[in-house]
């Protein structure tokens, strides 16, 4: 078995020799530091993250407005999102994310709206401020139950000196509502993880600073801090909290209101799900409101029963003893999916490349269906991701941060995974090389995949992937 | 429980379980949600004359807008050239959001990288990420020639193109006669259309600026932005070929975003080849099928002497005729007979569905050139273009509607609305009804909100498979326009299935 792994490790190192050669000599040496296999031990995965892209190398990275409108404050339903500079970013963040709210849409729920102040060349020249002061006017009387308006800031906000924070200060005393001016300016930080950390700063700032909320707590309340309800993952969540016992008085963000961010400081426990997305605002609360926040992982039965137990030791024998009751009460219906997917699934590579935290938290998931996860990398992470990352993979694994499309594919290429999961800027290289694919940002329209509800979706999801009839047919046969 | 290992149910089915249901409901208390009877009121009163009024007095934000921004254009007309990298100075994010959008319209991978610019160059100008990033483009992805265009944050800063580039060259990033042709494409002016042109022209300067032009006999044929590239651009070889035309398409992506799954990624598949784009400097016309997306590249063109036909993406019977008499025209070929069938097959099968056409009331929103195909075609079916919203309009566009649409009996009563968004157009379809909607997918929110029944045309369409496969150019292109809207019209008949129209033969 070791001579196995040596191999793997081998192979594995010759492949980051054989991506770095292609690289003019400047760019080698710094890409030479994001590359790595791990070894096991160590206490993590020995690359360098968050540090600029190299320009021209087709980074998969988007940017810090990505973060913020795309991430941390667009699934907020009840606030109208600007997004403020020209027309594009808008439009292209435009309902493609999956974060589902209910309500009613341009109603009471304005999650799938691209509102913008579509900027011209005179908003540049001579300022957006006086525009933007009617875009609220406007947007308060068009839609008369929002709650608060957020500004997300487009590059050129930055640069043309506009001051937002004002804007915002003076309008939102006019119109008595919450106004968020968010500095996500994409040509900020090195990727989407500083628009989130923006984005966690203005609602320390902009929403919990100005007011306090006189909502009656509970014993047992709780908030689910980083989880986006991608094809509903943050339902599928919150029904086994109930279930054990907790109350959860907020999401955040996926499905969420402003209302629910203001009763955030009374709950009792902060259950973190995206640790690189929400990390900031879970410490401010510990520090401000002294709220624990606790990490944790509903992805695949073992990682939610580890899970459930680890929140549940924050609380009484009660929800102690609804933890148990709810891994119970489960059991037979993991039983049944493990059985009646693991026969196919079993003994099967997967190579991940994602953003978060899915790049280890999926990694249970898929050992629970006896796959095994041989390359895995961040688009975003930090050092204190890889270190936590340490814990989930295996000797041996290849290790990428901030990959470029040329290193994935030739890993792809040479190692040859059963499975890929990454985006969908990568699924169809992937495809058309007859490698099966699951895009693990959206659920790839699928989902939810968190919760035990989810896992059922998950195992499906793997296997009609893998097993599909389609790659038996990628070669002509009278090639063969 | 409301999962089963043996039917898994996804979030469809799921949350439709009553444990999820209640899970929504008791969620509300938190939320703080209004009460039902309050949201169903506002949501009557937005679509109010009322309404309706205030939201066309909006000076300032737009809502749901039917454009995108410069570069995302530039990026499609780079990557139909020959082993052509689209490269965008300036933020990373932008690039990421132009590849995922062509990776949801075509299904297929995007090819383009970003300089990656930050705080820094923000400062000091972007020339180093140009020295680099030509460096590391022309390394790891081995292009034929590198096509740039700009983000906003690159053109705030007012970044110049052509001496960063001269400097990267002078610096060794790649050779000194390797083509690097650029566009200056800010997003706060014009929109995707508007930067597919400012990239055209600038690959067409890079090759022909400075040379001397011999008047040859060859055609050029320009495509202009266009979501359909895969199905129409093989749809007018086919039609050049049987006419027999000499011609160079000017940018062609059909092959790079139609590539096969047969075990091998081509970054690069088809596209006009660099040498004919340099020798297309001495045809003797230029044939735009969308003029208002090529408005400069055909000035240029004419700049040159080439002569100019411009046509604004012929859809139907006379879009064709007009396309296929000009190109007769300026080439001095005939056009064949086997074309004069497939016309006559388009009139047949028009003829055969008339009756189902015959005044019925459409509303339309896309691109300018794209728009006035469309309505075109609905006039020459007897249909009434009632509504006909153009985000991103030009005044050329909004002169050429309206004549359009007072020339024939069919366009009275109907209106162009320039630079408005489709929340104008939700007011329009709630207070002034019509029977159907033609638009990209997002029109569908408009068809689940208003209840007007979405025939999806345009770009981009994330929720459909395939159907840029298929041109919407040409007789054929006519005939599978028609067909998209006749099956919505019989679709609605049957899901009535109460209704007294539940014929059996149609």
């Amino acid at each position: 078995m070791s001579a196995v792994i040596e191999d793997t490790k081998v192979r594995n190192k010759t492949l980051i020799t054989e991506v770095l050669e292609a690289y003019p000599e400047k760019a080698a040496k710094k890409r030479a530091k994001h590359l790595n296999v791990y070894e096991e031990g160590k206490p993590d995965c020995g690359v360098k993250s968050n540090i600029k892209s190299l320009p021209g190398v087709m980074t998969i990275r988007g940017c810090a407005y990505a973060g913020s409108k795309g991430v941390v404050w667009g699934p907020i339903k009840d606030l109208v999102h600007v997004s403020h500079g020209p027309v594009g970013c808008g439009q292209y963040s435009w309902g493609t994310r999956r974060n589902y709210a209910s309500g009613t849409g341009g109603v009471d729920n304005f999650v799938v709206m691209q509102v913008t102040s579509d900027f011209q060349e005179k908003d540049i020249v001579f300022g957006g401020d006086k525009k933007l002061d009617k875009v609220i006017d406007e947007i308060n009387n068009l839609f008369p139950l929002n709650n608060g308006i957020t500004l997300q800031s487009e590059c050129p906000i930055g640069l043309i000196g506009d001051d937002i924070e004002a804007v915002a200060k003076k309008k939102a005393k006019e119109i008595g509502k919450t106004i968020v001016p968010v500095r996500c300016e994409g040509f900020r930080g090195v990727s989407q993880s500083l628009g989130h950390h923006i984005g966690n700063d203005c609602i320390r700032d902009w929403v919990m600073d100005k007011s306090e909320s006189k909502f009656e707590a509970g014993p047992y309340d709780v908030a689910i801090i980083g989880d986006y309800n991608i094809g509903g993952d943050a339902w599928s969540s919150r029904i086994l909290l109930e279930e054990m016992g907790l109350r959860v008085i907020a999401q955040w963000s996926g499905d969420g209101t402003l209302k629910e961010m203001e009763k955030t400081p009374k709950a009792k426990l902060n259950l973190l799900h995206c640790y690189r997305s929400m990390n900031y605002i879970s410490r401010h609360m510990e520090e401000k409101y002294g709220i624990p926040w606790v990490e944790y992982n509903f992805f695949g039965p073992t990682k939610i029963a580890a899970s459930l137990r680890e929140i549940a030791s924050h609380f009484d024998d009660t929800i102690k003893a609804g933890a148990e009751r709810v891994i119970a009460r489960y059991q037979a219906m993991n039983d049944a999916v493990i059985a009646k997917y693991k026969p196919r699934l079993a003994g099967k590579k997967v190579m991940l490349y994602v953003g978060g935290l899915r790049p280890r938290h999926v990694v249970g998931a898929y050992e629970d269906l006896g796959m095994e996860v041989v390359g895995t990398g961040y688009e975003f992470g930090h050092g204190d991701d890889y270190q936590r990352t340490a814990e989930y993979v295996n000797d041996g694994t290849l290790i990428y941060d901030d990959v470029s499309s040329f290193e994935l594919e030739h890993f792809v290429d040479k190692i040859r995974p059963d499975l890929v999961g990454s985006g969908v800027k990568e699924k169809y290289i992937f495809q058309k090389m007859g490698v099966p694919f699951r895009q693990m940002h959206s659920w790839d329209y699928s989902g939810p995949y968190h919760g035990y509800d989810g896992f059922a979706i998950f195992a499906r999801d793997m296997d009609m992937a893998i097993n599909s009839p389609v790659w038996g047919m990628t070669k002509a046969p009278w090639k063969k | 429980m409301a999962q089963n290992a043996e039917r898994v149910l996804d979030h469809n089915e799921l949350f439709r379980q009553p444990e999820y249901q209640s899970l929504m409901e008791g969620k509300k208390l938190f939320e703080e949600a209004r009460p039902v009877a309050e949201v169903k009121r506002v949501e009557d009163w937005t679509k109010s004359w009322e309404y309706r009024e205030i939201n066309f007095k909006r000076e300032a934000v737009t809502i749901n807008p039917a454009k995108a921004c410069q570069p995302l254009g530039a990026v499609l007309c780079a990557a139909g050239f020959e082993g052509t990298m689209p490269y965008v100075h300036g933020s990373q994010g932008c690039v990421a959001y132009f590849r995922s959008h062509f990776n949801r319209h075509f299904k297929e991978p995007c090819s383009a990288v970003s300089d990656s610019m930050t705080e820094d160059a923000a400062v000091f100008g972007g020339m180093n990420n140009i020295i680099e990033g030509l460096a590391n483009t022309y390394s790891l992805y081995k292009p034929k020639m590198i096509a740039i265009s700009t983000t906003c944050m690159a053109e705030v800063i007012g970044d110049d193109l052509d001496s960063f580039v001269k400097n990267a060259k002078g610096k060794g990033s790649i050779p000194e006669d390797f083509p690097v042709p650029f566009a200056h494409t800010p997003s706060f002016v014009g929109s995707h259309v508007t930067g597919y042109d400012n990239m055209l022209k600038g690959i067409l300067t890079h090759f022909w600026e400075g040379k001397e032009r011999q008047a040859g006999t060859k055609i050029n044929i320009a495509g202009g932005f266009d979501g359909y590239c895969v199905g129409n651009n093989r749809e007018l070889k086919r039609i050049l070929g049987l006419m027999d035309v000499d011609y160079t398409l000017l940018s062609d992506p059909a092959d790079v975003f139609d590539t096969p799954t047969d075990g091998e990624f081509r970054m690069y598949h088809g596209g006009t080849r660099l040498a004919d784009t340099a020798e297309a400097l001495n045809a003797k016309a230029i044939v735009s099928l969308q003029a208002i997306s090529t408005a400069k590249s055909l000035e240029y063109a004419a700049s040159k002497g080439q002569e100019v036909v411009a046509l604004n993406c012929p859809i139907g019977v006379t879009g064709t005729d007009v396309f296929l008499m000009e190109l007769a025209r300026v080439s001095g070929k005939s056009i064949p007979d086997e074309l004069e069938l497939e016309r006559g097959r388009l009139v047949d099968a028009i003829a055969d569905s008339q009756a189902y056409l015959h005044g019925r009331k459409f509303a339309l929103f896309g691109d300018p050139d794209m728009t006035l195909g469309l309505a075109s075609f609905l006039l020459e079916l007897g249909a009434e273009p009632t509504h006909v919203v153009c985000t991103n309009a030009t005044k050329d566009w909004t002169e050429k509607m309206e004549s359009l649409l007072a020339a024939s009996p069919f366009g009275k009563g109907c209106k162009a609305y320039p630079g408005k968004d489709l929340w104008h157009l939700r007011s329009l379809l709630a207070t002034e009804p019509v029977e159907f909607l033609i638009g990209s997918t997002y029109g569908k929110f408009l068809e689940r909100d208003t209840g007007t029944p979405l025939i999806r045309i345009g770009f981009p369409i994330f929720d459909r498979h395939h159907h840029h496969r298929f041109p919407i150019w040409g007789y054929q292109g006519g005939l599978n326009v028609l067909v998209k809207i006749l099956d919505k019209i019989f679709d609605v008949l049957d899901n009535d299935p109460k209704g007294t129209s539940f014929d059996a033969v149609r």
